[in-house]
C-alpha cells in the first residue's frame, strides 16, 4: 500500500503544512507560546480537517469547477460552526479549553487548501486519510514549536496539560528549571525565531537524505 | 500551491438548444451554489435550535460555579444567581447578584472589566456588606498565554491575594502595582495585565462604595 504510505509521509513530514508548505502560519505562530496550546489547536484542526475532507470528497460530484471555492468555504464554515455549537452544548468542559481555537479554524488556509488540492479530486477514504496525515503533521509542528518556545521562554513543558487532556495527563506537566526563561521566546518575535530555526532544521535533515521520490499522487504534491 | 492546483480549462458540455440561455447565464452554477447555501442555512438553523437549550443550561451552570467562588457558601441561604438587581450606571445597567442570610444582604457579586494587554479582562467580584472583598475571579481574558494568564486561578494563586482586602486596606492610593508605587506585585515580564486587574478591582470597590445604600437596602423580591 505505497499510496497510503505516501499520503502519511507527505502529511506528517515530507509536505508538512507548517515546515514545508508554509501554510497556516498565522495559527502556528499565534497559539504556540506553550506546548499544550499547540497540541490543543492541532487536535481541533485535525478533527475539523478530516470531517471537511470527507464532506468535500462526498459532495465533489455535485460541485461544478467554477463555483468550487465558494462551495468549499460554505461547507467548511457550516461544519465548523456546527462543531462549535455541538461542543458548547454537549462537551462544555472541552469547549472551554478548545473553544478559543475553533473559530480560528474557519480561516485556517490548510482546510481550504486540502479541500482544493486533495479532497475535491480523491475518494472519501483517501481524503479522510489525507486529513488525518495533514492534521497529524500540523499537530506535530505546533506541539514541537510550542514545546521549544515554552522550554526556552517559561522553563516549563506541557503546563496546563491536565486542563486539556484530563487530570491523568497532569504527569506531563514539567518544570525544567526554576525561574523565568528568555521572555522573547513566548512573545510573537520568539514565534518567528523558532519557526525559522525549525524550517531550517527540517531542510538540513532532508538534505542529508537522498532526494525523496515523487509523490504517488501528483495532486497532493505541493512544491515546497 | 499554484501550479498543482490550477484546473485545466475544460470544454463546456454540449447543451440542448433550449437550455442554452440557462448555461450562458451561468444558471447551473447558481443552482449548485444556491442549493448549497440553502442546505447550509437549514443545517445551521437546526444545529442552533438543537443546541440552544443545552448551551443556556451550561452558561447558567458556569455562572453558578463562578458565583460560588466569589461568594462563600456559608454567608447566604438564598440563590444569588436568581436574586439579581439591575443597577443603572451611566446609560448601561450592571447586573448585581445578591447573597442574603435571613433576608439581609450579606454580600454582592458583580462584574467589572478593564482593558488588558490584548483585549478586555472581565472580572467577577464578591464584596461583603462592609465593602471587603470576598473573592475575585477572572471570567474571561485574551492575555498572552504563558505570561498574562497567571491571573487565572488555575495557573497561579495571584488572584486569591485580593480576598479580604478593601479600599482602606491597603489605602486607596496604593491600589496599584508596585511599578506604579502601589502595593501589588506584577509578574515578571507582564505589568499591563496585573495593572488592569488591580485597576478593575479598584473600580469595582469604588462602585460598591458609591452605590452601597442601593445595593444593601433593596427589599427582598
Amino acid at each position: 500500500m505505497s499510496q497510503i504510505r505516501d499520503i502519511m509521509a507527505d502529511g506528517v513530514w515530507r509536505n508538512n503544512v507548517v515546515f514545508s508548505q508554509m501554510l497556516s502560519l498565522c495559527p502556528a505562530l499565534a497559539v504556540t507560546s506553550a506546548a499544550t496550546q499547540g497540541l490543543g489547536m492541532g487536535m481541533a484542526t485535525l478533527a475539523v480537517l478530516m470531517a471537511s475532507n470527507v464532506l468535500v470528497s462526498l459532495l465533489r460530484g455535485l460541485i461544478t469547477d467554477e463555483v468550487r471555492i465558494p462551495a468549499f468555504v460554505l461547507i467548511i464554515a457550516t461544519l465548523v460552526t456546527m462543531v462549535d455549537l455541538a461542543m458548547n452544548a454537549w462537551l462544555h468542559e472541552l469547549h472551554k479549553v478548545l473553544g478559543l481555537f475553533i473559530p480560528l479554524i474557519v480561516v485556517n488556509c490548510l482546510i481550504l487548501g486540502r479541500a482544493e488540492s486533495f479532497a475535491g479530486k480523491n475518494s472519501v477514504a483517501l481524503s479522510a486519510l489525507d486529513g488525518l496525515a495533514m492534521g497529524l503533521g500540523f499537530t506535530l509542528a505546533l506541539t514541537l514549536m510550542g514545546a521549544l518556545r515554552e522550554m526556552l521562554g517559561s522553563g516549563t513543558l506541557f503546563s496546563g496539560a491536565a486542563n486539556l487532556l484530563g487530570p491523568a495527563m497532569g504527569v506531563l506537566e514539567m518544570r525544567l528549571y526554576p525561574g523565568e526563561g528568555v521572555l522573547v521566546m513566548i512573545l510573537p518575535a520568539g514565534g518567528f525565531i523558532v519557526l525559522g530555526l525549525m524550517i531550517a532544521a527540517k531542510r538540513a535533515l532532508d538534505a542529508r537524505k537522498p532526494a525523496p521520490q515523487a509523490a504517488a499522487i501528483p495532486a497532493a504534491a505541493v512544491p515546497s | 500551491m499554484t501550479t498543482a492546483t490550477s484546473v485545466p480549462e475544460s470544454a463546456p458540455p454540449a447543451t440542448p438548444r433550449t437550455a442554452a440561455w440557462f448555461a450562458l447565464a451561468g444558471g447551473k452554477h447558481a443552482v449548485v451554489l444556491g442549493s448549497f447555501s440553502l442546505a447550509a442555512t437549514l443545517l445551521l438553523a437546526l444545529a442552533y435550535g438543537l443546541t440552544k437549550a443545552p448551551i443556556e443550561e451550561s452558561a447558567r451552570e458556569d455562572l453558578r460555579h463562578s458565583l460560588e467562588q466569589v461568594l462563600p457558601t456559608g454567608i447566604y441561604d438564598n440563590n444569588p444567581a436568581a436574586d439579581t438587581l439591575q443597577l443603572p450606571l451611566n446609560g448601561r445597567s450592571l447586573r448585581v447578584y445578591r447573597a442574603r442570610q435571613g433576608g439581609q444582604v450579606t454580600g454582592v457579586a458583580f462584574e467589572t472589566s478593564r482593558k488588558g494587554y490584548s483585549g478586555e479582562i472581565r472580572l467577577l467580584l464578591g464584596v461583603d456588606a462592609q465593602g471587603k472583598l470576598l473573592g475575585v475571579r477572572v471570567l474571561k481574558h485574551t492575555e498572552t498565554p504563558g505570561l498574562g494568564d497567571k491571573i487565572e486561578v488555575g495557573r497561579s494563586d495571584w488572584i486569591t491575594r485580593f480576598t479580604g482586602l478593601s479600599l482602606g486596606n491597603p489605602p486607596e492610593a496604593q491600589w496599584a502595582v508596585k511599578k506604579d508605587a502601589g502595593a501589588f506585585d506584577q509578574f515578571a515580564g507582564a505589568t499591563i495585565t496585573p495593572r488592569a486587574v488591580v485597576g478593575g478591582i479598584k473600580d469595582g470597590l469604588q462602585l460598591f462604595a458609591a452605590h452601597r445604600q442601593t445595593l444593601l437596602q433593596e427589599a427582598s423580591p
